[in-house]
């Protein structure tokens, strides 16, 4: 990416969510700022029940903020009906930390990918003409359709699953992704591939990726722009060298501490 | 030299599906163990850590399979035991097993304290109920975990509590050998070093005389294990020291696996991340030749052909790969 800055397209201003009521009340998601420039990879970084998929449920419309509005390309989002919800979709999608259960189990691998073809308006297309955007999508992600289109989730590999959804992703291609912790349900080798293909969703197609994730090594090694959140608010916001690198907050500090590192010496006397 | 608590020579254990195909998942797997130490396995999904883990116990029931090797827990052999036998002289205080999924490995309707009368009844010991509390009471509270949890439910307990407890009971028997399969993965960083720190202390204090510590994180067994095991497609593929598998592993697998290390560091966010290509091998019909050719870059046509054993890199380093340990480093530098 280059260093100016691109036009902010989604951001939001005092987003606060609560849950319960009265003496139970609890505030998720406490009064907070963002701003999302086109083609750049967010990272919100937390420790669990810090508010992270909360925020990232609202960003997707699927939970109502409490308070505080999100403008989303210069204008008000509104979702308020359902006609409304779809066309907001056509531009944000995501992908979930479990892999294994975001598949409908009755439909094959092939049906998944058309699926997307329909919903591109492509549903009056030859069956070459399919099967040749299916290869695309395939070879995109490293996955062989050949192999797979036959095949029902269930036979793939967590990894497998995985890079299918990003195949689906990159068919729809839409303006935004959230990535919700994609990579901590499988292993060291297939994280790097996906954090590859996430990349490659950022420079070839100008996408905007909000990841969210606990590991802030992932973030450092993939973001952009960073935004650490404890308890519901926003503790340090930076581009990834300031914030990761120089943090400000003692929260960062900690949590960086908590990583296990290989060029420097792990302090077991923080944990408690 | 220290005593060797855990020796395990040419192990081969294999998977019976219904259709009565044979899995061999772990194949002539040797490896030791000393006092006072702990030894990482690494590898990815699908490669035989977990049933390694589950073998080492000799504890086998479908459809798992014993085929041949032995295990000696400091200096006893287990391979002959019956089931009954290692179940009642064997798990939990020769070698106990901390459990991947410890978030669910709870009986949601009984008080924590059942499962430590249940232990101790279990394996003979008599006690009364207040001297099996005593016990436990001191146990958590090296575990850093209130007296209160004895008479709570699981349910009521956070993820890293649940984790902590199942650790406390596991290692209640004050085991030889202790395999903690995957403990820290399902944990956000902060309880995972909790974790990690009370495993040590643990060690530390005599309470677990030594460590297999099982997982896909790089980074972590880098700084809790003193050696590192890597496997793939049911095999040893190398062994060294922790530092000597992150800075210098030798075989092309370990190699592409150190490659895919994440830290946050300066200068790391530069590296390119390389993944590596393709899947491991199906292991119902293994290929003839080494396991990882189809995947390795460097892999000439008798690489497909002939198996390779493990060769001596001097001291304790071994890895299974056909080229010489300076071919493959020469090959290392020029990609650099």
């Amino acid at each position: 990416m280059s260093n100016e800055k691109k036009e902010v397209f989604l951001s939001g201003k005092g987003i606060t969510r609560e849950f319960g009521t009265g003496a139970r009340k609890k505030v998720a998601v406490n009064a907070v700022d963002f701003d999302f420039h086109r083609g750049e990879i967010i990272s919100i970084v937390g420790e669990s029940g810090s508010g992270k998929t909360t925020l990232a449920k609202m960003i997707l419309g699927l939970l109502t903020p409490t308070s505080g509005e999100i403008t989303f390309e210069g204008a008000p989002r509104d979702i308020s009906s359902h006609a409304k919800r779809k066309k907001y979709w056509q531009n944000i999608q995501a992908i979930f930390q479990d892999p294994f259960s975001a598949f409908n189990i009755f439909n094959k691998v092939d049906a998944v990918l058309l699926d997307c073809i329909r919903l591109q308006g492509g549903g009056n297309l030859s069956q070459e003409e399919k099967t040749a955007k299916m290869k695309e999508a395939c070879k995109f992600v490293n996955l062989k359709f050949e192999e797979l289109s036959n095949k029902y989730p269930f036979e793939l590999s967590g990894g497998q699953m995985q890079r299918l959804m990003i195949a689906r992703i990159f068919m729809l291609h839409p303006k935004i992704l959230i990535a919700d912790e994609p990579t901590s349900m499988v292993d060291a080798c297939s994280r790097a591939t996906i954090l590859d293909m996430l990349l490659k969703l950022r420079d070839d197609i100008d996408m905007t990726i909000v990841f969210i994730t606990h590991d802030i090594g992932l973030a450092y090694y993939i973001s952009d722009t960073v935004y650490i959140m404890e308890h519901g608010n926003i503790v340090e916001r930076g581009t990834a060298d300031e914030a990761i690198l120089n943090p400000k907050s003692d929260y960062t500090k900690r949590l960086l501490g908590d990583v296990p590192k290989i060029y420097e010496p792990w302090d077991f006397s923080t944990a408690t | 030299m220290a005593k060797t608590m855990l020796e395990v020579k040419n192990l081969t254990t294999f998977y019976k599906t219904r259709m009565n195909e044979i899995v061999r998942s772990v194949d002539d797997v040797t490896f030791s163990l000393e006092d006072g130490k702990s030894l990482g396995v690494a590898g990815e999904s699908g490669c035989g850590k977990s049933t390694l883990a589950m073998s080492v116990m000799g504890y086998y029931f479908p459809p798992l399979h014993y085929e041949g090797g032995t295990i000696v827990i400091d200096g006893k052999e287990i391979t002959n035991l019956t089931p009954d036998e290692i179940r009642g002289s064997v798990l939990g205080s020769e070698i106990a097993y901390i459990p991947q999924a410890a978030m669910n490995a709870l009986n949601p309707t009984q008080k924590i304290i059942r499962f430590i009368e249940d232990v101790m009844a279990a394996h003979g010991k008599k006690m009364t109920k207040s001297e099996v509390r005593d016990l436990a009471r001191e146990r958590f509270e090296i575990l850093n975990l209130p007296d209160m949890v004895l008479d709570q439910h699981a349910v009521e307990l956070s993820g890293g509590m649940k984790q902590r407890t199942v650790i406390a009971i596991s290692t209640i028997l004050n085991p030889k050998v202790l395999i903690a399969d995957e403990p820290s993965s399902a944990l956000d960083v902060s309880s995972q070093k909790i974790v990690i720190k009370l495993l040590h202390d643990l060690m530390e204090r005599g309470y677990v005389r030594s460590m297999m510590f099982i997982t896909h994180e790089l980074p972590l067994l880098y700084n809790v294990t003193d050696d590192i095991l890597v496997m793939y497609a049911g095999q040893i593929i190398e062994r060294g020291t922790a530092r000597e598998m992150v800075f210098d592993p030798i075989a092309p697998y370990s190699k592409g696996l150190m490659n895919s290390i994440i830290v946050p560091e300066e200068g790391t966010r530069g590296n390119v991340l390389q993944a590596i290509p393709g899947a491991p091998p199906n292991l119902k019909n293994p290929p003839a030749g080494c396991r990882f050719a189809d995947r390795c870059r460097y892999a000439e046509q008798a690489c497909f052909k002939l198996g390779v054993s493990m060769q001596s890199a001097g001291g304790n380093r071994s890895y299974r790969c056909r080229f010489t340990v300076d071919e493959l480093r020469e090959w290392y530098r020029n990609e650099q």
